[in-house]
């Protein structure tokens, strides 16, 4: 029996469990440092309401046909064009009289994609570049890194409008643009934290054990530099989808009809006078889903500072 | 204290001559960054051949076109050096960009340089006044943010940034276009002058606000100031929220050293004691992130540019991107990455110049 369950009003029962000092097992001791960055997040109700938006939007991007008509969103019904917010239309309808409001919740997919697939490409890279150079060191630290700087040094939008202006429009070409772009930050980060654990005691225990340096990596390294690549990404989320809303709305993103909100901003600007909302709705969107991510993203952080 | 007990301690005064181990750190860190310039300067001018050179399946068929002749095509082949390998292509064309020469845009049939100086100094006057806002109001909200760390000014500071973040700029623009032009009627709408005001001054550096002062035209200097306070602000807006973090956390780490508590105990008022001497104490890392800055600011401009007609390089680029002027394109994409490029050595100049622990640190 630990320490902290003997004082006064200490948790019991599963509570107890997760927060004891004393882990039995290594699944427990895992279980509770979840458990406690759950608890110094949840006093946080700035990152909750990330969090709720985040989680918002994976639930409608995921499920968007239970929230809007996927015909609605597609069908174009000109004697309906342009029409004010009702109830039949809580957003209006743009100029193809499609309804705006199925339009965003079906356009929440396209942003959720781009997010998803720019992560699977950005951190394995990014590992891959920062892990050995950190790990090895020496000339191959020097390559990498010089290599990582070039491409850090670059604009993102300006490089990935290069990208895309050769690759041809289209989603899937603003995904490899945005992440030839994205990945320089999580080589770097990769790095130092490999800097950081490479002397270590515990990996020289597993060098004596006769660890392979792949296995070194991979099994002690990786998992000790995940939290702060999770922290970083999510700080970066909100930037690839400005930048993916910013390519969609130079008109090189996802491609009409599909609903993507950049592009949604982008065909209503020539209405903004009159029908104020078929470009502000969209990009409402998008800033809500960005600031979602940004305030989860800041409240991980603050929480990881305070630990360190 | 005795005397001999400070001579033990290793003297803090720097000598006030040079030595030669100092001029010696002072060439090794020169050479290391002018190789790192030129390294960089290689690896943009590699990036932007391989995309202009071998992404496109084709690149003869998308100059001449699928209607030329086989004579054409083959003539435009040997002219770009299609057939030659790789590394001579590349060589070829780094010659070019070295001397100037970025090829010919299809749209406007300049070469592309030439029209980069004609809208270059357009993008430079926005991101210019975007720069002005942003620092004039994020260093002293950094400051009160810093003052009044966890508090609620910290918190609406905080907050206030991360909007900033977060806002599509191209949607800003355009809901600011809405309210302060179209309802408000505060400020002039999209482009750099009203057509009245157009070809009055005579350009001299470009920057309609200072060629107008220069040439005493003052009706189109307020005109330009107009068109340009809004587009200006929201970038400017989006730069703050970074100046604002960075100032705050330079603050705190200022705030907290003992010349602070000292200087308040000698009975300095509280706000000479933070606006003069602990800010004066951080402009230095503030120039840093604020040249870092301008660099993002010229990316913003792109797509601000777009929404107010402005007739900078992001437009230029823009109107390339739609007619397939690759040459256009990559040439806007190389000048936006040699003044990323500049500006980076810029802060990597400055920052020992004035900062003596940072020149003295290995």
């Amino acid at each position: 029996m630990s320490a902290t369950n003997l004082r006064i009003g200490a948790a019991t029962g599963w509570r107890g469990w997760l927060l004891d000092s004393a882990p039995a097992s290594r699944h427990q001791a895992r279980l509770g440092r979840w458990y406690r960055a759950w608890l110094g997040l949840r006093r946080n109700g700035l990152a909750m309401t990330g969090l709720v938006i985040v989680l918002a939007l994976v639930f409608v991007a995921l499920f968007a046909p239970l929230f809007a008509s996927h015909a609605s969103a597609f069908t174009q019904t000109l004697t309906d064009r342009l029409q004010p917010m009702s109830w039949a239309h809580p957003f209006g309808t743009d100029e193809l009289g499609r309804d705006i409001y199925a339009r965003v919740v079906f356009g929440s997919r396209t942003t959720l994609a781009i997010v998803a697939l720019v992560s699977i490409i950005v951190v394995p890279l990014g590992l891959a570049i920062g892990l050995p150079a950190g790990y090895f060191g020496g000339w191959i630290d020097a390559v990498l890194m010089r290599v990582t700087d070039i491409f850090l040094a670059f604009p993102r939008l300006v490089l990935a409008l290069a990208f895309a202006a050769a690759l041809g429009p289209g989603i899937e070409n603003a995904v490899i643009a945005i992440s030839l772009t994205a990945w320089p930050p999580y080589a770097r980060l990769a790095r130092a934290e490999t800097l950081t654990w490479r002397r270590a005691e515990f990996i020289e225990a597993a060098v004596l054990q006769g660890a392979s340096h792949l296995r070194i990596l991979f099994t002690q390294i990786v998992p000790l530099s995940m939290p702060s690549v999770i922290i970083r990404l999510t700080l970066d989320m909100a930037g690839i989808i400005l930048t993916a809303a910013g390519l969609g709305f130079l008109g090189l993103g996802a491609q009409p009809p599909a609903p993507e909100w950049g592009a949604m901003v982008s065909s209503g600007r020539q209405y903004l006078l009159d029908q104020w909302w078929v470009a502000t709705i969209p990009g409402l969107a998008i800033f809500v889903v960005s600031l979602g991510f940004n305030l989860l993203g800041d409240g991980l952080r603050d929480l990881s500072d305070s630990r360190g | 204290m005795s005397a001999s007990g400070a001579a033990a301690r290793p003297s803090p005064v720097r000598r006030p001559y040079p030595t030669a181990a100092g001029i010696a750190s002072v060439a090794h860190r020169l050479a290391r960054l002018v190789l790192s310039v030129i390294l960089t300067f290689l690896g943009l001018t590699l990036v932007t051949f391989f995309i202009g050179r071998v992404i496109p399946i084709d690149p003869v068929l998308a100059i001449v076109g699928d209607k030329a002749s086989k004579e054409t095509y083959a003539k435009v082949a040997a002219e770009i050096g299609i057939n030659l390998p790789l590394p001579v292509q590349y060589w070829r064309y780094l010659m070019r960009v070295l001397h100037g020469d970025f090829g010919v845009s299809i749209i406007t049939a300049h070469p592309v340089l030439q029209d980069m100086t004609h809208v270059f100094p357009a993008t430079m006057e926005l991101a210019v006044v975007a720069l002005l806002v942003g620092t004039l109001l994020g260093v002293p909200l950094g400051v009160v943010a810093a003052t009044n760390r966890g508090r609620w000014p910290d918190q609406v500071i905080r907050f206030g940034s991360l909007l900033g973040y977060s806002m599509p700029v191209f949607w800003l623009g355009l809901v600011g276009l809405l309210m302060f032009y179209a309802k408000l009627g505060w400020v002039d709408g999209p482009g750099r002058l009203d057509v009245a005001f157009d070809d009055i001054v005579t350009p001299v550096t470009g920057m309609i606000t200072i060629d107008s002062v220069l040439g005493g035209e003052y009706d189109v200097l307020w005109n330009a100031l107009g068109h340009i306070i809004l587009p200006a602000s929201i970038l400017g807006y989006l730069s703050m929220a970074y100046i604002a973090r960075m100032t705050r956390s330079f603050m705190l780490g200022q705030l907290r050293q003992e010349y602070v508590l000292a200087t308040r105990a000698k009975g300095m008022p509280p706000f000479r004691v933070v606006w003069v001497h602990a800010l004066g104490n951080v402009w230095v890392q503030l120039v840093t992130v604020v040249a870092l800055t301008f660099g993002s600011l010229l990316e913003g401009a792109v797509l601000t540019e777009t929404v107010f007609a402005w007739p900078g390089l992001g437009l230029y680029m823009k109107n390339s991107l739609f007619n397939a002027d690759l040459n256009a394109v990559l040439g806007g994409t190389l000048v936006i990455g040699i003044v990323y490029i500049f500006l980076n050595m810029l802060s990597d100049v400055i920052y020992p110049l004035v900062d003596p622990r940072a020149r003295d640190r290995r």
